[in-house]
C-alpha cells in the first residue's frame, strides 16, 4: 500500500503537471521559443535522443569518476582528521573555503592549469562533490557510543582495532548520507564545469548541448536536455540510496524503519 | 575490601559517586587519590589482564551493526582469540542468559532486556574474575527488572566471578547482595556497610519473606540515615 503511493503519488503530480502545461500553452498560444509544450520536448527527445544519449554519457563519466574520487578522496581527509586533532584544526577551514568558492568562478582557471579536459572538469566536479563526504564522515568517525569506546578500552584494543571495528562502521551511515548529496553535487559540478569549457573537442557533454540548443532557439531541445540532467540526477539518487539502504539494512534505524512496512 | 565470590552492591543516590567507583576499579578513570588495588586470577601477583573483568553498562552498549553472537563475541576479536572455544563459549553465554535461538538477530530486533541479556553475556563470556554493573536494569521495567534479578543471581552461582553492582534500589540489593556498602554524595564515600546473610540460593519466594523484608527495612534506615548525615553537613 504505502509502497505502490510512494511511486504512484508524485507520479499522478507529474502527469498533472504536465498536462495544466500543455494545455496552458495551446490555450495561451505561446511560441515554442519562449515555452515550448511538454509535447514538443518529448518528440524532440525521441529525435535528438541518440545523440543527446551520447553527451549524456560523456556528462555521466565526469560525474561518476568525480563522485567515486569525491568518495574515496573525501572518506581518506576524514580519516586523517579523525586520527589527529591538529590536522582537523589546521586543514578544515580550507576545505570550507574550497566549498563555498563559486566553482563557476575557478572553473577557467582549472581548465586552463589542468589541461587534459578530461580531468579538468573532473577536478571542478570534485571540488563541489567532496565537502558533504568529508564533513559527514569526519563527525560519523567522531561518533561513537562512550561506552563502547571504554568497552574497546576495557579489552585492551588497539587504536587500529577501535578503528576498524568501532569507529568505521558507526561512520558508515553518516558517509552514505554524504554520499547522497555529493551525488548530485557531482552532477551540478560537472555540468557547470561543462557550460564553462564549452566545447571540449569531440566529446561534448550534455551542459554544451543545452548551451547550444540555446543559441539556436532549439527550446524543445533544450528542455529535452534538461529533462535527461534531471532525470539522470533521480537515477543517481536512487541507485545510492538503494546502496546505503543495502548496507545498513541490518542495524541502522533509518534503514530499519522501511523494513517494518 | 572485597572478597573474591562476593556479590557486593553499591547503594546510593545518584551523583554519589557510585559509577565512578567502578570505572575507576575498571581501570577507566584514573582516581584523584588514594589507591585501588585488584588482584584477580590467582591472586599470587597476576595483575588485572584484559578479558578478567566484564563490565556492565546502564545502557546495553551494543554494536547496532553486529549479531548478538558478534557482540558477545567482542572481546576475543580484540585479544585476538577468535577461536573455536571463544565461539563455544560464547554459545554458552547466550544460552545462559536465555537468548538460545537469537544468536544471529540484531540488537534492533530484539527488545530492551533482550538487549541487556546480550550485554551480561559479553561480560561473562570471557569468564571473568570481576564483573562490574553500573546500574544495569535501571531503565527496564519493574517485570523485565525482576526477571534479570532472578536470571542475574543463577548466572552468578553458575560463572561465580566477584561481583561489583551498582544500584539505587534498596530491594534490588538485599534480594542479590551477600554485602551492601550504603554511599553517600559529596564527597562520595561509604557510610555502611551490611553483611546480608539471607540462605543461598535465593528465588523469588524470598521477596515475600519476612526476613527479607526486615532486612530491606534496615538498608533502607542506613540509607536514610547516610542522606540526613549529608544534609547536615
Amino acid at each position: 500500500m504505502t509502497r505502490r503511493w510512494r511511486i504512484l503519488a508524485p507520479a499522478t503530480v507529474g502527469i498533472a503537471f504536465l498536462a495544466l502545461w500543455e494545455i496552458f500553452v495551446r490555450v495561451e498560444n505561446i511560441p515554442p521559443y519562449i515555452l515550448p509544450p511538454p509535447s514538443a520536448v518529448g518528440l524532440s527527445l525521441w529525435t535528438d535522443g541518440p545523440s543527446l544519449l551520447g553527451s549524456l554519457l560523456v556528462t555521466l563519466r565526469v560525474t561518476l569518476a568525480a563522485l567515486a574520487a569525491a568518495a574515496l578522496i573525501g572518506g581518506g581527509i576524514a580519516l586523517l582528521f579523525s586520527l589527529s586533532r591538529i590536522v582537523e584544526l589546521s586543514l578544515f577551514p580550507y576545505a570550507v573555503i574550497l566549498q563555498v568558492t563559486p566553482i563557476v568562478a575557478i572553473a577557467p582557471l582549472i581548465i586552463i592549469w589542468v589541461r587534459q579536459p578530461f580531468l579538468a572538469l573532473l577536478v571542478c566536479a570534485w571540488i563541489v562533490a567532496f565537502f558533504p563526504i568529508v564533513s559527514n564522515t569526519t563527525v560519523g568517525l567522531n561518533s561513537a557510543d562512550r561506552n563502547l569506546l571504554a568497552l574497546f578500552r576495557l579489552y585492551g584494543a588497539s587504536p587500529a582495532q577501535t578503528l576498524r571495528y568501532l569507529r568505521l562502521p558507526t561512520a558508515l551511515p553518516y558517509f552514505m548520507a554524504g554520499l547522497r548529496i555529493s551525488g548530485g553535487l557531482a552532477l551540478i559540478g560537472a555540468v557547470v564545469a561543462e557550460f564553462v569549457a564549452g566545447t571540449g573537442g569531440a566529446e561534448t557533454g550534455l551542459a554544451f548541448r543545452i548551451l547550444e540548443a540555446g543559441y539556436r532557439l532549439a527550446i524543445p531541445r533544450l528542455f529535452a536536455a534538461l529533462f535527461l540532467l534531471s532525470l539522470t540526477g533521480i537515477v543517481i539518487y536512487l541507485l545510492l540510496d538503494f546502496l546505503s539502504g543495502r548496507l545498513l539494512r541490518n542495524w541502522h534505524e533509518s534503514a530499519a524503519a522501511e523494513d517494518e512496512e | 575490601m572485597v572478597g573474591r565470590g562476593e556479590f557486593v552492591s553499591l547503594l546510593g543516590p545518584s551523583g554519589c559517586g557510585k559509577s565512578t567507583l567502578l570505572r575507576i576499579i575498571a581501570g577507566l578513570t584514573p582516581a584523584s587519590a588514594g589507591i585501588c588495588q585488584v588482584s584477580l586470577g590467582d591472586g599470587h601477583g597476576k595483575t588485572a589482564t584484559a578479558g578478567r573483568i566484564g563490565f556492565v553498562f546502564q545502557d546495553p552498549t551494543l554494536m547496532p551493526w553486529s549479531t548478538v553472537t558478534a557482540n558477545v563475541l567482542l572481546p576475543f576479536r580484540i585479544g585476538r582469540r577468535l577461536g573455536p572455544a571463544a565461539r563455544e563459549r560464547a554459545a554458552e553465554a547466550i544460552r545462559a542468559v536465555g537468548l538460545g535461538g537469537f544468536e544471529s538477530a540484531y540488537p534492533h530486533q530484539l527488545s530492551g532486556g533482550m538487549r541487556m541479556r546480550v550485554s551480561i553475556a559479553r561480560a561473562l563470556a570471557t569468564e571473568p574474575d570481576l564483573l562490574l554493573l553500573d546500574e544495569p536494569f535501571a531503565a527496564l521495567d519493574e517485570i523485565t527488572r525482576l526477571a534479570l534479578n532472578d536470571d542475574l543471581l543463577r548466572l552468578w552461582e553458575r560463572y561465580r566471578p566477584t561481583v561489583l553492582f551498582v544500584t539505587h534500589s534498596v530491594f534490588e540489593s538485599v534480594y542479590l547482595s551477600t554485602r551492601i556498602a550504603v554511599m553517600t554524595p559529596r564527597p562520595g564515600r561509604i557510610a555502611a556497610e551490611i553483611a546480608i546473610d539471607l540462605a543461598q540460593p535465593r528465588d523469588r519466594d524470598l521477596r515475600t519473606t519476612t526476613e527479607y523484608a526486615a532486612l530491606c527495612e534496615t538498608v533502607s534506615g542506613l540509607l536514610a540515615q547516610a542522606m540526613a548525615g549529608d544534609e547536615r553537613r
